[in-house]
């Protein structure tokens, strides 16, 4: 796979770090256990394009906020997620 | 359909009758209007259940429903590891099951499934590796199974041609279970296929689940499926990578992310390897077929997949992991590679449960370790699906061990699907 970064252009993947799924967000610190454990343990695992976080470890060590098609392995979209607030 | 018992005799017979006498193995049934049980998925696990249903809990009425071919999912690309050298309390039980069932697993389903008791020998390449190894071994000795600790003069008799002077990774020692081995994969998914046929279960090829029936109350009582609605007292999942993706259809969302494992298989070669090594200095594994081929694998690629391919930099690790233990395997060609789809956990442990759907029951989670579980993962889910309780053994493959706390996690991982 090669991932299409912001900064640093298209490189392999092996540059990069997965860090998972980035659709749930962190549910405030009085949601209760059973947010907690939903947010650290649940995942939603879509079959086709999931939006999730990469980490470009061996260049511009940027998060990036990525959708990739599970099923395919195809990149739909590369960008910083610091610019998503994410 | 009269069974055909498979002996010597029946074979001898079929010799001197050009073997025109062979009986398709199992019943390939269209789909009835209701069942008893519907098992979702047709890999060792669903049909290991369908099996035990019928012979151990009484329970005829069963379906299984593959949307493919049966054994067409991991069941038939796995690198047919069996073994039960656990650590922890929660896990050893039940593989030792699972362990005791596949030396007896030919005799009871009459079917040769090439078990192979060739033995596992996990390598060691620091005092604190070892100490671990002896701490492991020690917990399998505790629970009543075999383990012995070796040192390097004892794994150079059984395999001199590891790298043992290696200047990164010398070899210390490793443990040994005697009784793990390997079995033929698809073998076991035909067996257990014929047996549960013999028993009057309907195995459903070519049917894709695609929805639950539920009643006004929000029970599952049945599957929507490509061929039909297929009316039920009581579904289980056994779909190993769609987990998932089925679990959504009754809005669940699970512990679980989908990983693709690759898996590899060179040329064929004379007898060189003994059993079943693995390297502990990263993640690589290898044993030798009864053809000759050498089947190794390593790491997830460590991205979510349902692709069942993979890429190329685990290739170069697998093949610089191979080097580094065994650099004689580096002369040997690389035949094929191929891939499936991991249900990873978030403790790496799998879950057979009831879910907090009435009717629906789940088996899933097995990560990259569910070949050398299938007999024994067919009993409890059967023993759960029969008589709503869980099975002893598997106790603690409760869903509901997120929210506790109690997981179970051989590795120490923490809640990443791609470090387990
Ligand atoms: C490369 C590789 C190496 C491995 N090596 C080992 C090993 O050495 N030792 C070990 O113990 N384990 C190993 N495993 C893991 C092991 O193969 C799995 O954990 C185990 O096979 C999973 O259970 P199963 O056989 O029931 O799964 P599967 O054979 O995948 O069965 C699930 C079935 O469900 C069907 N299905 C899915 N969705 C639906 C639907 N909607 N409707 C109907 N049917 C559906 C699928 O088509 C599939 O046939 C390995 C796996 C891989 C990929
Ligand atoms: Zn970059």
């Amino acid at each position: 796979m090669i991932i299409s970064c912001p900064h640093c252009g298209p490189r392999d993947s092996s540059e990069f770090y997965f860090r998972g799924e980035a659709t749930p967000t962190r549910p405030e610190y009085d949601a209760g256990t059973a947010a907690a454990t939903g947010y650290v343990y649940g995942r939603i695992n879509p079959a086709g394009p999931q939006k999730e976080h990469w980490y470009h470890a061996a260049a511009c060590r940027s998060w990036l906020l990525v959708e990739r098609d599970t099923r395919t392995h195809k990149f739909l979209s590369v960008t910083l997620a610091s610019e998503q607030g994410r | 359909m009269e069974r055909q018992h498979y002996s010597l005799f029946t074979l001898a017979r079929q010799a001197l009758t050009g073997h025109r006498g062979w009986q398709p193995a199992w019943r390939d049934a269209a789909p009835q209007d209701r069942y008893d049980v519907v098992v979702i998925g047709g890999g060792g696990h669903g049909l290991a259940t369908a099996y035990y249903l019928a012979k151990i809990f009484g329970v005829t009425s069963v379906a299984v429903i593959e949307k493919g071919w049966i054994g067409g999912g991991n069941a038939g690309r796995n690198t047919t590891i069996i073994r039960s050298n656990y650590l922890l309390p929660g896990n050893i039980p039940f593989y030792e099951h699972s362990l005791k069932l596949w030396e007896g697993l030919e005799q009871d389903l009459n079917y040769n499934a090439m078990v192979s008791q060739r033995g596992i020998l996990n390598l060691c390449h620091s005092d604190e590796q070892r100490d671990a190894f002896e701490r492991r071994g020690n917990a399998m000795r505790l629970h009543g199974v075999d383990a012995d600790l070796l040192g390097p003069a004892e794994v150079r008799r059984m395999a001199p041609f590891l790298d043992f002077d290696n200047a990164r990774f010398p070899i210390f020692g490793g443990l040994l279970q005697k009784r793990a081995g390997t079995a033929r994969h698809d073998g076991v998914v035909w067996g257990f296929a014929r047996a549960a046929s013999d028993r009057g279960v309907d195995i459903i090829q070519n049917c894709e689940v695609t929805g639950f029936v539920r009643d006004p109350s929000g029970r599952v009582t049945g599957v929507e499926t490509s061929r039909g609605k297929i009316l039920a007292g009581k579904v289980g999942m056994a779909v190993a990578g769609n987990t998932s993706r089925v679990a959504s259809f009754a809005d669940l969302r699970l512990p679980i992310e989908s990983h693709v494992l690759q898996a590899f298989v060179s040329e064929g070669l004379k007898p060189v390897i003994p059993g079943v090594i693995t390297f502990g200095a990263g993640h690589f594994y290898i044993s030798q077929s009864d053809k000759g081929g050498l089947v190794f694998g390593g790491d997830l690629d460590g991205y979510n997949s349902y692709a069942q391919r993979g890429n190329l930099p685990i290739v170069e690790d697998v093949c610089e992991e191979a080097m580094a233990i065994m650099p004689m395997v580096g002369r040997a060609r690389v035949l094929r590679s191929w891939g499936g789809i991991m249900d990873m956990t978030l403790d790496g442990s799998p879950i057979i449960d009831r879910t907090p759907v009435p009717g629906l029951y789940l088996n899933g989670g097995w990560c990259y370790g569910g070949f050398k579980a299938t007999p024994a993962s067919g009993w409890c889910f059967a023993h759960l699906l029969a008589r709503d309780a869980p099975h002893p053994v598997a106790a603690h493959y409760r869903l509901d061990r997120f929210a506790s706390g109690q997981l179970l996690d051989e590795k120490g991982a923490g809640a990443q699907a791609n470090l387990q």
